[in-house]
């Protein structure tokens, strides 16, 4: 599987990682070259599998539907680089 | 009065129940020995000694009151992916900063509530993504360990390089490692050092920083098998805070251990028989299936089919499941920001310096596998390829009650030697692998030396929640092997 420049770059904005243009180029040979690999995957008859969902077969944990936690929004905010009044603070996204 | 850095956990366990010295004795000579050696080796990139020390002394206080807990007053490491209260986490990445959690992680909770000593937080690759530890925003870690008549730098293995080298070095007695596709049990197998990645839910993930969610599981580098039983016992709990740990009680494993391996049913698979396999390796191989034979346990082919399409599978999970959790590094909640014109820029421009080369290309990676219209052609499929291999695992289990295969494909390799090609490295995995894509419990015992001097592993793969079974088969190996430490401790001249 050939990836382009182009499809790169469309992952990467994707991905919100922002790449230099020599970034790019090294990325589209390096990422086609490991999904050329793992198209061997295709050798492979799973029509009749079911995908796996779960390591152990256990059923779903439930609990009492209350409140356990909560109450600590100076915590939850204590390690954001921009923080004002437990809000973070963030580029102006709406004129 | 004994180095007591050369102390096995147990034999210090015992060391202070006795009285023979105190905890902090115990914990001031490791500081000493991190002092010396973390210049050269730079496995820890967190020391935390005021703290150990405080620790120390609660705990003389307990072993002189009678209260002493399992692992009262015994120093270890913890690998840097463990959130620890009040004190820097980052999983060796430059986009968590300064992060310091508000929060314990569960599965240190259960070391400190045991009474153990936080020696410092240790290096590992960025995120667990790869297998040399070279891709640490804190620089390589280096294995105490050197080639015969050389001193090269050689790699500890990875992700949990830190880790293995801490305790391979002797400045801790054990510490905490994790492993997504062979991270807790390669770099074991490169630094002559027990590595065991429990069952997939039998530690708790609650508090690690998560990589791939459906594939990592915590657990132990230790000095010995018995070591690394003691260490399970306490690192494994039911945890309501992760709904994928396993409500099921944590077993003895040190008593199971002694039970031996008489009547025990080997499998050996002809799959790990790869193409380009080192005639070392396969000797080690033999000399292993040999020893178990001769402490009474029986020998049995198996096949394994699906072997071959576990690591090209794993590179699409893992990936996927990265790039997702990942996304929550946004510049915004914690950690780094490099402001941009708006919003997405600052994203974007946080994440390109945030990120290292390796973590970028595996969310790209993912990214890729799970954009529209790709998600059924690579994860669907690839949980499928899942399926298959957990299948041939279970009916192996008709058979035989273990596995033994090599851990690795070849001893540790030289800085530089590998990190130029992404899949030559992902190849350190070929024999991990599939244990977490099957969730399977995995341990890597020492069990000789290269040609050149330095150490190699085997692997033995249980059935789910039969941790048990492999610390049996593992003291078998280790009994025949005998124990393995670098003959010239040059890191602390």
């Amino acid at each position: 599987m050939h990836v382009d420049e182009a499809t790169v770059r469309r992952i990467a904005r994707l991905a919100r990682i922002k790449i230099t243009d020599e970034e790019a180029k090294g990325l589209e040979a390096e990422l086609s070259g490991i999904l050329d690999w793992v198209e061997q995957l295709k050798q492979v008859d799973t029509d009749a599998v079911e995908p796996m969902t779960r390591v152990v077969g256990q059923d779903l944990k439930q609990r009492a539907d209350v409140v356990t936690d909560g109450e600590k929004a100076a915590e939850i905010v204590a390690n954001a680089p921009m923080a004002d009044d437990n809000f973070f603070v963030v580029p102006k996204v709406v004129e | 009065m004994t180095d007591l850095t050369k102390l096995t956990l147990v034999e210090a366990r015992d060391g202070l129940a006795k009285k023979s010295f105190s905890a902090r004795d115990l914990t001031s000579a490791h500081i000493a020995a991190i002092e010396r050696a973390n210049a050269s080796i730079n496995a820890f990139v967190l020391e935390t000694p005021d703290r150990a020390l405080a620790a120390a002394d609660a705990a003389d206080r307990n072993i002189a009151k009678g209260t002493a807990r399992p692992l009262e007053g015994l120093p270890l490491g913890i690998k840097d992916l463990f959130c620890t209260e009040g004190v820097r986490t980052t999983a060796c990445s430059r986009i968590l900063d300064d992060f310091k959690p508000t929060y314990e992680s569960t599965v240190t909770r259960n070391l400190w509530d045991a009474g153990a000593v936080m020696l410092g937080k240790l290096n590992n690759d960025e995120f667990a993504m790869g297998s040399s530890n070279e891709t640490s925003a804190f620089g390589p870690v280096v294995n105490p360990w050197r080639r015969r008549g050389s001193d090269a730098k050689l790699v500890p293995g990875g992700s949990s390089g830190g880790s293995s080298a801490a305790v391979a070095a002797g400045l801790c007695l054990a510490a905490t490692a994790t492993d997504t596709g062979g991270s807790i049990r390669q770099p074991a197998a490169l630094t002559g050092t027990v590595g065991i990645k429990p069952t997939y839910g039998r530690c708790s993930r609650w508090g690690i920083v998560a990589f791939a969610s459906s594939l990592d599981q915590a657990g132990p580098i230790t000095k010995t098998v018995e070591d690394a039983a003691l260490m399970l016992s306490v690192m494994a709990s039911h945890d309501p805070k992760d709904t994928t740990s396993v409500d099921q009680p944590v077993p003895d494993y040190a008593a199971l251990m002694r039970q031996g391996v008489k009547g025990l049913r080997v499998g050996v698979p002809k799959e790990y028989r790869v193409d380009g396999m080192s005639k070392e390796i396969d000797t080690l191989w033999q000399t292993g299936i040999d020893w178990l034979k001769a402490a009474g346990a029986t020998i049995k082919e198996i096949t394994l089919p699906h072997t071959k399409y576990a690591l090209p599978a794993y590179y699409i999970v893992a990936p996927a499941e990265a790039s997702s959790n990942l996304a929550r590094y946004d510049g915004v909640r914690y950690g780094l920001r490099v402001p941009g014109k708006d919003l997405i820029d600052t994203y974007e421009n946080t994440r390109a310096a945030g990120f290292g080369k390796e973590v970028k290309r595996r969310v790209l990676i993912g990214t890729y596998v799970l954009s529209a219209g790709y998600y059924d052609a690579y994860y669907l499929k690839a949980q499928k390829v899942r399926t298959l291999i957990k299948r041939d695992f279970d009916r192996a289990w008709n058979d035989v009650d273990v596995v033994l295969t090599p851990t690795t494909p070849s001893p540790a390799f030289a800085f530089g030697e590998k990190s130029g090609d992404p899949l030559a490295m992902y190849l350190e995995d070929i024999f991990t692998v599939t244990v977490n894509m099957a969730g399977l419990p995995g341990i890597s015992v020492p069990a000789g030396l290269s040609a050149e001097g330095t150490p190699l592993g085997l692997q033995l793969i249980g059935k789910p929640f039969d941790e048990g079974t492999l610390f049996r088969a593992a003291k078998a190996i280790e009994d025949a092997a005998g124990r393995f430490t670098p003959a010239d401790a040059w890191w602390l001249t």
